[in-house]
């Protein structure tokens, strides 16, 4: 395993994906991992379920590019990205960004580095059924802004 | 003389919906994604509505986000956008 990214609808074994991230490589003495989940509230209404769209190809071309970024940023040896689309109801895992690396300092801030870009540059996007009806998702500028501490400029919301 | 590129346009999420249709081929004298886009906007109804500038709409060349200013090229893909919201 080195950099990988599955795009997928069926769900994942987090132990088993942090077990192959770091097999036979004993150089490894830090694995960070981020897991998100279906809330059961959003923007105050209940989720029933949601469907995630993406776009197929650039979804993968955009998350290999953070990747490598991610690489050139901070001294880690591997990274595992698992996205989930489709029909998802809440606790269900939706994402998954792990990476390993000798120290935690490096995995800690590569994890979150991978989580602020693929917010605001992978091209998914969410659409919540709430008992008003089915509505997309807003971007949020908190997204952009917590891009803007690694110093990339997000142009994510906002209109042009 | 103007050049003729055929496109392969694709639309995703409240836009796709918008225009009843997740992607078509086009052939087009547009030089830049910002013409591509006023030309479809020209057709009115739900493209002048889901693409109207003011809008919050991202588009891609060739499978990168790119600015309006980008040049179009023969059989390039094109998409159209609203802000991504996954994660």
């Amino acid at each position: 395993m080195s950099f990988t990214v599955s795009i997928q609808t069926q769900d994942f074994d987090v132990s088993q994906e942090l077990a192959a991230l770091r097999a036979g490589d004993a150089r490894v003495g830090a694995v960070c991992s981020f897991l998100g989940t279906v809330r059961e509230r959003n923007d105050g209404s209940s989720v029933a379920s949601m469907e995630l769209e993406h776009y197929p190809g650039m979804t993968e071309k955009s998350i290999s590019a953070m990747m490598d970024e991610a690489k050139k940023r901070f001294d880690i040896f591997t990274a595992r990205v698992i996205h989930r689309v489709g029909l998802l109801h809440p606790e269900d895992q939706i994402v998954f960004v792990a990476v390993t690396s000798a120290h935690r300092g490096e995995s800690f801030k590569a994890c979150e580095f991978l989580m602020d870009y693929l917010k605001t540059q992978a091209p998914f996007w969410k659409k919540e059924v709430t008992p008003e009806g089915a509505r997309w998702v807003d971007a949020r500028v908190s997204d952009d802004q917590a891009l803007a501490r690694w110093g990339i400029e997000a142009t994510n919301t906002g209109a042009k | 003389m103007s050049v003729t590129y055929n496109v392969n346009l694709k639309y995703f999420a409240s836009i796709r919906e918008d225009i009843g249709q997740g992607s078509e081929s086009v052939a087009t004298q547009a030089a830049t994604l910002k013409a591509l886009r006023d030309e479809l906007i020209a057709r009115g109804g739900a493209y002048a509505e889901a693409l109207a500038h003011g809008r919050a709409v991202r588009m891609a060349l060739n499978q990168d986000v790119c600015e309006e200013s980008a040049a179009l090229s023969e059989g390039c893909e094109v998409a159209f956008f609203p802000p991504v919201t996954g994660g």
